[in-house]
């Protein structure tokens, strides 16, 4: 079974970048736009791993993780935040939500693909 | 990747939508919003822009949209408190980021200078700090899609032996990291030694499938510095228990150069300290202890949020045609069976009946694809008042309602050139300079109201200015300079109105660089008619001008009256015609030059046999004989002489210009039920200027360039 991974960003461009390139190594991705729809895709696919923006309409970056930590299914998932930003407060706040890691976007395809195949296992 | 270029074009879409998000924010901040969600959306805006731009190596725009993201950030956090003065040149900033999407984009060159004052003036309202920072984020893009894998990282001569030792607490497990995936990090850093120390585990009982027991002990031989061996655990910081030590450091003190902190790692200037970044500190993976592993039932496919689709016009216009072609042969269909003559069946007729409105459905439904909301039009609008308020030394703002009005794509297009001409015009011409304004009493800052609206199956769109309304002295002062009138002529209001609209009274002495640009009102007038609209002026002296512009909702069909000429049928736009009259012999005077005058509702209409303008060959008709369609034209009013009402429908426009020529007086072709072309009549055409021979006219010269004006705009 393919490895299923959650993209929650709310640019279309970023989505499109993450789908093509994930779906390219064998990745099934599904996308959410904003974290409330990223919560609600998060509870219907159970994915493998969750790559997450921080600056989002609706609900934030930092609200997908803690609602995911905070949840009660697939609670210690893999959630790897992807952003432009990459000041050290940001980091620590989103370490502190319960993040696993942190991608600076522009992202390079092959370290995003070898960080999740290492994630997934495959 | 193949699917980028699809990706790029994604790109350049979701900026679209992007800036018109970022205009409307700024226009509420300038509406006096400074609400966090107000102003956190435009941030988002440019934030997005930046992020994709990034992917794209699109270097100047990121750049551009990071200071500009500054400025908003500090906004934001209450840092910069948003005057208006820093509010204009958020405006300003908006406009060049959008002119940088556009020329990155066409991948055309890009006002260098504009980009750079803007961004100065961003700058200055940072400060030094923002300026820093900004480098730093033209370095971190400029690694794309081709960067190096870390190893190519600078290799400093020798090496570093560490140990690490790693104990993970139990929260760290509950992260989604693991272990091994952070030791795998570490082997891409050099050589490495693993052990495991298993001492902490419980006996089987005692065991909590929750805790964490393991512990490991590390030996990595490394050219890498100690700072990235310690970004490798950036994220479980604090989730366990880590002592890295150097135990011999080979190099030429490499491991002194970056600082300890992973974090002051990102703002070291260099990619090659961002590389590692990417590529090992996003660790971790689901721990063995996942709770709910098997609930991972196969997804749904992956779909977007939005349900929207985006079709190329191309296929929606060909479609529309295709349509067009289904219409007439509905048309014709029914048109045969009566002519056969045979007894129709009830169900024959009900499904002719069937047919018809079916068919009509399809156009509705087709036409529907095209339209937009003029939101975006609008929109362009605020820039273009602004620059001109700014050049031309006014105070002005520009009221936008209706944005939601929904007209044909094609309409749109075309009507930004017209439109933009206008808004210059109000602002530059219309509005006083704000002293003469504060001394009219009137507000310092001048409003020009820009409005759609649905009527009656077309849409308006009004230009209304508070201004000093139009100078009529000097407009037929100016007429008469020209010898577009005679010295001594006796014009009405709304005739001097009219001038605006003659070829010839817009010149460079009477319009200033901004307005001017080479094209008068006649240009504006000329397109608005070659969208099947009409516009006129309302001015009052010292409360201001309104233009209105009335256009069809579509450029497909059109609700025509079908009109007899002799043998000919043609058509009428219905829209034009105020009444249809067969006129009584006592209304009709003969004037001395062989024009006829038509009395109807106090006024003396001028008489235009169509026949005759149009040169087909009549057999003189008596005019009572003849049908009088009183048409609006060019704001009077004329009577225009038809051997006969046929019918009223709708018809599906042919454009003549583009299959055969431009004809004056023709604005297009429609296919007739009985399969014949019908000319359809551009009323404004026909009741310009008297012929200036019997027969049909071709180009004049005035009307060739007319037609390469309207080129050129």
């Amino acid at each position: 079974m393919k490895a299923q991974v959650l993209a929650i960003d709310d640019s279309r461009t970023i989505r499109s970048l993450l789908a093509a390139t994930l779906e390219e190594y064998d990745f099934e991705v599904t996308t959410a736009v904003d974290g409330v729809d990223g919560l609600e895709k998060f509870a219907e696919t159970s994915p493998r791993v969750v790559i997450t923006d921080i600056n989002m309409p609706n609900l934030d970056g930092f609200g997908v993780i803690e609602g995911i930590r905070g949840g009660s299914v697939n609670k210690t998932v893999p959630i790897i935040v992807l952003s432009t930003e990459s000041g050290a407060d940001l980091k620590d706040r989103a370490r502190r939500a319960g993040a696993t890691g942190w991608i600076v976007k522009p992202f390079d395809e092959t370290s995003l693909v070898s960080v999740l195949k290492r994630i997934t296992g495959i | 990747m193949a699917a980028l270029d699809a990706i790029r074009a994604t790109f350049f879409e979701e900026c679209e939508d992007l800036i018109e998000a970022l205009n409307e924010g700024l226009g509420e901040m300038a509406g006096g919003d400074h609400g966090g969600e107000t102003v956190n959306a435009v941030f988002r805006a440019v934030h997005s822009i930046k992020g994709g731009a990034g992917s794209f190596g699109l270097n100047d725009l990121v750049g551009f949209a990071h200071t500009f993201e500054t400025v908003l950030d500090r906004i934001r956090s209450g840092d910069l408190e948003p005057a208006d003065e820093l509010i204009a040149l958020l405006q300003r900033a908006g406009d060049v980021l959008a002119d940088l999407v556009e020329t990155a984009r066409d991948e055309s060159p890009f006002d260098a200078a504009a980009v750079s004052t803007t961004s100065d003036a961003l700058e200055a309202v940072l400060g030094e700090e923002g300026a820093v920072e900004e480098e730093f984020v033209f370095d971190a893009v400029g690694a794309d899609f081709d960067f190096a894998l870390p190893d190519l990282d600078d290799d400093e001569p020798g090496s570093t032996t560490y140990t690490i030792a790693f104990a993970p607490r139990r929260d760290l497990y509950a992260t989604g990291h693991e272990p091994l995936v952070l030791i795998e990090a570490l082997a891409d850093l050099g050589e490495i030694a693993v052990a495991v120390d298993l001492s902490g585990l419980p006996g089987i009982d005692a065991f909590d499938w929750e805790g964490s027991y393991l512990a490991w002990e590390i030996t990595l031989v490394s050219s890498e510095p100690e700072g990235a061996v310690r970004e490798v655990f950036e994220f479980v910081d604090g989730l366990c228990d880590l002592e890295i030590t150097v135990v011999r450091s080979g190099g030429s003190g490499d491991a002194t150069g970056l600082p300890e902190l992973p974090d002051l790692d990102d703002f070291a200037p260099d990619d090659a300290a961002d590389l590692p970044d990417l590529s090992v500190e996003p660790s971790p993976a689901a721990s063995a202890e996942t709770p709910a592993r098997e609930n991972a039932e196969p997804a749904p496919a992956r779909k977007d949020a939005r349900a929207t689709l985006r079709v190329d016009v191309d296929r929606i216009d060909r479609l529309i045609n295709t349509v067009g072609e289904l219409i007439i042969n509905q048309a014709m269909i029914t048109q045969r069976v009566r002519e056969i003559g045979v007894p129709l069946t009830p169900e024959i007729a009900t499904d002719l009946d069937d047919y018809k409105q079916l068919a009509r459905e399809v156009q509705e439904g087709v036409m529907g694809l095209r339209t937009q909301p003029v939101k975006q039009l609008f929109q362009r609008m605020t820039r273009i008042a602004r620059e001109t308020a700014d050049v031309a030394g006014k105070s002005a703002q520009l009221v936008i309602e209706g944005e939601e009005t929904e007209v044909d794509k094609k309409v749109i297009e075309k009507l930004a050139d017209p439109l933009t001409h206008m808004i210059r015009n109000s602002i530059d011409h219309g509005l006083e300079v704000p002293e003469k304004r504060r001394e009219a009493g009137k507000p310092e800052r001048g409003t020009v109201k820009l409005t759609a609206c649905y009527k009656s199956g077309d849409v308006l769109i009004r230009i209304a200015d508070d201004g000093a309304g139009l100078n009529r002295p000097r407009i037929r002062q100016i007429a008469i300079e020209k010898g577009l009138i005679p010295a001594d002529v006796d014009l009405s209001d709304a005739e001097i109105d009219q001038l605006l609209f003659r070829p010839g009274f817009s010149t460079a002495a009477s319009v200033t660089s901004l307005s001017g640009r080479g094209v008068g009102m006649d240009v504006v007038r000329t397109s608005i008619a070659a969208l099947g609209g009409r516009i006129s002026i309302a001015s009052t002296p010292g409360e201001g001008s309104v233009f209105s512009i009335l256009l069809p909702l579509t450029l497909a069909v059109l609700d025509g009256m079908v009109v007899r000429l002799g043998e000919e049928t043609m058509v009428v736009p219905i829209a034009c015609i105020e009444e249809a009259i067969r006129p009584r012999k006592d209304d009709l005077s003969r004037l001395g030059t062989g024009r006829t005058l038509f009395f109807n509702r106090g006024d003396y209409l001028p008489v235009i046999d169509l026949a005759e303008r149009l040169g087909h060959p009549t057999r003189a008709k008596k005019l009572t004989k003849k049908t009088l369609l009183i048409i609006q034209s060019n704001g009077s009013r004329v009577a225009l002489a038809v051997d006969g009402v046929v019918d009223k429908r709708q018809v599906v426009i042919k454009s003549l210009a583009k299959n055969y020529r431009h004809i004056a007086g023709i604005s297009a072709a429609t296919i007739l039920g009985d399969g014949k072309v019908a000319l359809i009549v551009d009323p404004d055409g026909i009741a310009e200027d008297p012929p200036s021979a019997g027969s049909m006219r071709s180009r004049t010269e005035d009307e060739t360039r007319r037609e390469e004006k309207k080129d050129a705009a």
